[in-house]
């Protein structure tokens, strides 16, 4: 690499500052344009093109084909014979062939979001939101997407054991009944320690169960505990209540640290709101506007229309400027006014890991302008007992530790992995005389007990839960358990006595004296959820906010500690699927690494200079971090946006005892979470590691099979401008200057290629709305989950063969250290005029009658001229034999109206046409045309703010074409004529225009008007 | 200089080049042959069941309806194969005794399904439903032959993408009036007028896009 290639943070500002922000970018790599980089991306397959290391000869090569043939010649025997076994007495409406769709809720952290399950011929294969449900209304996160593959996983616990060897639950039970025999006689020395419980029958259960025991105590755990937004609460109405919030009413909505969008109870529903409030068609007088205070960058964050990248001691701060309607910052005071011109309509939101004091400020600052009871809900909690989680895990610890407890029973949860690492809680776990655990994995925990019992799975077993909103699910099991697990209301009748009762008794029996006969509680099982259940809203009084602490702004660098975004608390790190989905921001795979920013990075020595080297987003440097006594080596990351003299961190990697999947992935930060400071705190010092190794290989996929960075700026790839500029010039994103024309999908007349008539078919078509997407992520999961998308592991994704058909694309605009983000999910555009057509030489992918770009895989020999040819690189090539063939456990997974890939085929998007033909077919067969909305992509169907819009655009009335015909719809490089299906709706944000610096950094916005 | 060939190498080598074009053209055809076999396709092999069901004794006798077992051939993808329960509708009555029927007897007894040997196999990447060619008349005789005359079934079709093309290229030739698609002794005899009315009376299209079958 050549001296004058190599530039510096300050040159790149530079550089962007020529471009006065109007330049849209991806990542730092782009920016630098090293020849490098340059040359890494003219590469269809980089990591592919490195000649062979050992050269083979012509002797040798023919010796190997010649085997080849033979073994070819050998392997050509009979199929052997299948066997088909039927029932011996077939149930009811059960009709092979065809799925059935059962309603049930999945909890995370207590929290139940309601899904429908797809079942074939009685195996879950896919879960979507269930539609009545007041916190999905239809759809998926990744949890709930992924959480069917950790249903089938083969590491799941499947055997009761004592001291980790194989044991009965016979002999569980037998062993436990002295202990509770003791625990009767005097009273004490119980413990059960659980996660959140939302539960009604767990409750009753747990309520009976320390009836009986007096002297037993309920104690509860979990590392995403919401403790500060439960003791913000009682801070602020003296009383612990539960808030969620309506934002269809909110015209200006601030987030203080909070990721309402994409993470946290309810987070579904809000996206769902708050974007219906976003959407611009035609008509669409104003839209809301959302203000972001953060330090790391959220999906929140990264759609704000204004972000202040802060660091976390700071927002109290903020948050009590906005309390007190003056701020020196000039961005703050806009937000001011902005807040008090809309009385009762608007939305202050704090994030979990803020303290309690902003939480308790928070609902002062609501409670000021009119908002509670209007957008700002407070009801009674929706938690069966709540309380401060840390609290009673530290009342636990130390009567452990002063010989207090006598039995221990862990209902779920990893407390010897999780707990904060001061409270040495697995020490304080080793004095318990008799230890059990109940869970789905036998991990950290389990291997500290005497006793593990495998837990079901939520998809195996009967159960209750509330929704964000109070809202009571009843969760029905889909398949009889796999593992031999045992439900917990099964462990508690067992210490309670009712060891004869299942868990369809206990739930069924709570519930028939509560109004649920036979014909309610089947329509409540039908419906997934009992209606008129939410929490009824309550007055409350004013909020008071907490008297001002001594805010001592903290110096150095700070650290922010956050749960993971796709592994959550470290629970699913052995799902495959969830660890090579890239993570909203970063879009690392695979890993945890110490984020930080620009600046901060040049502070201590990692510049460009030292950065380019690494290029490609595939290597890091080490650095050592040292934190309040705790050393550790992290590989660093640097994300524009990020504050500065800030680091994160995410908890939940490094797990030891997870499974085959997430062993020895990442790295354990669960020692720098002190039970004082959970969340991080300041005191943070970062250094270059100068320890071999140095490097770490980092799986990112933000370059990967992506659009020619040449193109970026020039093409319109994403196109955007403020609301205002919309209204003054709405056909912005039509400008000549992008080579579009008026339709926004090309047209034949100056097409090459012979125009195909469409107009007596469905002409299938996508519309995908950049404003509202906010790259959570649901989509990308989905489509793997619908369509048997296999995964690569990490070696393989710093290969570049990932395998998602679709991807979101990350675009940063403007300022390295605070840009706009931009997301835009790329599938298949199904281009009319595919490019990828006419170089295969096999005809293994053609055009359908409907215009779908058909991929046939047992054409497919591999030449992989096709996926050269996209210039949307959105095809996806089995190196290897990815897809586990062999794993019973996984057989039953798979959707099995989607062909299971093998190695050395090509493979994309399809526009998830195994839904479309069962469409056409339906409405075939009753002679009809396929209705608007009747087939739905899996895409589209989990997307929370239903930005993915698909249909005929032949049917002029249907959605899809009535968004097609939207001003601000445009196609990626259309002018390349390739006249893609999929089109996207320009990105249209509501910047305040009070705020000066949002007008100048972006004063060349150029066609908007 | 003597000549190191001979004259004859001419002609010998000139048949060597034309042969070569001959034996490559011979080889592909026998390949051809080969995989158009029974030997590959299962034409014509009967299958060893673990009760002998005749359909013949069954079809051609009573006069049973194809959809009597088979009970999702109009409705779903796969035909149906009948649980235990089906035959002991009418073998808890008949033949009560009968030693060929006594698998079916365990079978309903114990619980444990009996485990039928698969005739008509598809590749995985080929999706095929029944319920859409039932609905637009294709017979189950078109494609599954005279069922009513076979004791053990025997896959009477080649199944190969050649063969269902053939169909789905001219649907034309084989749809039947939907009142006879279950008839297996139907025989058409105007095809050549009935065929293209019918195919336009039930709106009938030509699928040969990859994607009608492959995803």
């Amino acid at each position: 690499m050549s001296d004058n290639n190599t530039l510096n943070f300050t040159e790149f500002r530079a550089r962007i500052g020529d471009l006065r922000g109007k330049e849209f970018w991806r990542s730092l790599e782009e920016l630098s344009r090293s020849d490098v980089f340059d040359e890494f991306f003219a590469q269809e397959f980089p990591q592919q093109a490195q000649p062979l290391e050992k050269g083979v000869d012509r002797r040798n090569f023919m010796k190997l084909m010649g085997a080849s043939v033979a073994m070819a010649g050998l392997a050509a025997c009979r199929q052997p014979a299948d066997a088909i076994v039927p029932y011996v007495n077939q149930p009811e409406n059960l009709i092979p062939g065809k799925p059935v769709y059962f309603a049930s809720a999945m909890t995370l952290s207590g929290v139940a979001h309601g899904v429908l399950v797809e079942s074939h011929m009685n195996r879950p294969t896919k879960i979507e939101g269930n539609p009545e449900h007041p916190t999905t209304l239809g759809a998926s996160d990744p949890f709930m997407q992924a959480s069917v593959l950790n249903l089938y996983d083969p590491d799941r616990s499947q055997v009761v054991r004592r001291f980790g060897d194989t044991a009965t639950w016979g002999e569980f039970i037998a062993a436990l009944q002295p202990v509770v025999n003791a625990a009767r006689a005097n009273g004490a020395g119980l413990r059960i320690l659980t996660q959140t419980v939302t539960s009604p029958t767990l409750g009753a259960q747990l309520t009976a169960l320390l009836a009986q025991f007096p002297g037993a105590k309920w104690h509860q755990w979990e590392a995403v505990n919401r403790d500060t937004v439960r003791e913000g609460g009682r801070l602020a109405f003296g009383r612990y209540v539960h808030t969620h919030y309506d934002f269809t009413k909110a015209n200006v909505v601030v987030a203080l640290g909070s990721d309402f969008l994409c993470d946290g109870p309810g987070h579904l529903r809000y996206a769902r709101d708050f974007m219906s409030r976003r959407k611009v068609r035609s008509g669409t007088k104003s839209i809301n506007r959302l203000y972001s205070i953060e330090a790391g960058m959220s999906g929140t964050g990264g759609v704000a229309d204004h972000r202040l990248p802060v660091k976390p001691s700071q927002i109290e701060d903020f948050a009590r400027q906005i309390l007190a309607g003056s701020s020196t910052n000039p961005t703050v005071q806009a937000l001011i006014a902005d807040l008090q011109g809309n009385r009762g309509a608007s939305v202050v939101i704090a994030g979990e890991e803020q303290s309690a004091a902003v939480h308790a400020v928070v609902h002062a600052i609501n409670s000021q302008l009119g908002n509670i009871g209007t957008t700002v809900l407070v009801t009674d909690p929706i938690e069966i007992a709540p309380v401060n989680q840390l609290a009673s895990l530290q009342e636990l610890v130390r009567d452990m530790n002063a010989g207090a407890v006598n039995a221990l029973l862990i209902l779920g949860g990893n407390p010897a992995f999780d707990a904060p690492a001061d409270l040495q809680f697995a020490k304080a776990l080793d004095k318990v005389p008799f230890r059990a655990h109940h869970s789905l994995y036998y991990d950290e925990t389990s291997n500290r007990c005497h006793w593990h019992i495998p837990e079901v799975h939520f998809l195996e077993t009967w159960g209750d839960a509330r929704a964000h909103d109070g809202t009571i699910s009843i969760i029905q099991p889909l398949i009889a358990p796999l593992y031999n697990g045992r439900s917990v209301h099964e462990v508690l009748g067992a210490v309670a006595g009712g060891l004869e009762q299942t868990a369809y008794q206990t739930v069924r029996s709570f519930w028939a004296a509560r109004g649920g006969d036979d014909a309610t509680w089947r329509k409540w099982l039908h419906d997934g959820v009992i209606p008129n259940t939410a929490l009824p809203v309550v007055a409350v009084s004013a909020a008071t906010p907490p008297a001002t602490g001594n805010q001592q702004p903290a110096t150095g660098i700070e650290l922010e500690i956050r749960h993971d975004p796709t592994i959550y608390d470290g629970r699913f790190a052995n799902n495959g699927w969830l660890q090579e989905l890239p993570k909203p921001q970063t879009k690392i795979t695979w890993d945890n690494v110490l984020i930080v920013g620009p600046r901060t990075s040049e502070k201590f020595g990692y510049t460009a200079d030292e950065r380019d080297p690494l290029v490609n987003e595939k290597r890091t440097r080490f650095v050592d971090l040292s934190y309040r006594g705790v050393n550790m080596r992290l590989p660093v990351w640097v994300l524009p946006g990020h504050a500065e003299d800030v680091a994160t961190v995410y908890f939940g990697y490094g797990r030891e005892m997870s499974g085959k999947i997430g062993n020895g992935v990442g790295f354990n930060t669960y020692p720098l979470r002190f039970s004082d400071a959970l969340h991080g705190g300041a005191g943070a010092r970062i250094t270059l590691s100068e320890e071999a190794p140095r490097i770490y290989p980092v799986a990112c996929t933000q370059e990967h099979q992506s659009i020619d960075p040449k193109l970026v700026g020039e093409r319109g790839l994403i196109r955007s401008a403020s609301f205002e500029g919309f209204q003054q010039n709405p056909n912005f994103a039509k400008d000549p200057h992008h080579g579009s024309d008026v339709t926004g999908h090309g047209s034949h007349d100056t097409n090459m290629y012979p125009p195909y008539d469409y107009s007596d078919k469905h002409a299938w078509a996508m519309v995908i709305d950049t404003s509202v997407c906010t790259g959570c992520n649901g989509c990308v999961i989905a489509c793997q989950a619908e369509n048997n998308i296999a995964i690569v592991g990490k070696d393989e994704v710093v290969r570049e063969r990932e395998l998602h058909w679709l991807r979101i694309d990350r675009y940063f605009r403007g300022n390295i250290d605070n840009p706009e983000v931009y997301h835009e999910p790329v599938p298949c555009m199904q281009c009319e005029t595919a490019p990828c057509e006419p170089v295969c030489p096999v005809e293994a992918t053609s055009h359908s009658e409907d215009g779908l770009n058909d991929m046939t895989y047992n054409r497919c020999v591999g030449t992989r001229y096709c996926s050269n040819n996209c210039p949307y690189k959105v095809r996806r090539f089995n190196f290897f034999h990815y897809a586990d063939y062999d794993t019973p456990a996984l057989k039953p997974m798979r959707n099995p109206d989607v062909t299971v890939r093998t190695r050395g085929v090509m493979e994309k998007c399809t526009y998830c046409v195994q839904r479309i033909n069962a469409g056409k077919i339906e409405a075939e067969k009753q002679g009809r045309k396929v209705r608007d909305g009747e087939v739905v992509t899996a895409c589209q169907q989990a997307c929370p703010t239903e930005a993915i819009t698909f249909g005929n655009m032949n049917d002029k009335t249907s959605k899809v074409a009535q968004l097609k015909a939207l001003p601000t719809n445009y196609a990626l490089l259309e002018e390349l004529q390739t006249l893609p299906r999929t089109t996207y709706l320009a990105n249209i944000r509501n910047p305040n225009p009070a705020i000066a610096p949002a007008k100048s950094e972006h004063a060349d916005r150029g066609h908007e008007g | 200089m003597a000549q190191i060939f001979h004259r004859s190498a001419n002609t010998l080598s000139r048949v060597t080049i034309f042969g070569a074009i001959f034996i490559a053209g011979f080889v592909l055809w026998v390949i051809g042959g080969i995989v158009r076999s029974p030997y590959f396709t299962n034409q014509g092999i009967h299958r060893e069941q673990v009760v002998p069901f005749s359909h013949q004794h069954h079809v051609a006798g009573p006069g049973i309806d194809c959809r009597y077992c088979h009970t999702s051939v109009e409705t779903s993808s796969f035909a149906g194969i009948p649980p235990t329960s089906t035959c002991m509708n009418c073998h808890a009555q008949i033949w009560t005794n009968a030693e060929m029927l006594e698998p079916v007897r365990a079978s309903f007894r114990t619980g444990k399904p009996l485990v039928w040997s698969r005739v008509h196999r598809l590749p995985d990447f080929v999706h095929f439903r029944h319920d859409i060619h039932v609905a637009k008349g294709v017979g189950c005789a078109t494609c599954h032959g005279r069922i009513d005359r076979m004791n053990l079934v025997y896959q009477a079709s080649p199944l190969t993408m050649e063969w269902c093309l053939d169909c789905h290229r001219a649907p034309e030739k084989y749809i039947r009036p939907r009142e006879e698609v279950f008839n297996m002794s139907y025989v058409a005899r105007n095809q050549k007028t009935l065929g293209p009315e019918l195919v336009k009376r039930y709106g009938v299209q030509s699928k040969t896009h990859c994607s009608a079958c492959h995803y």
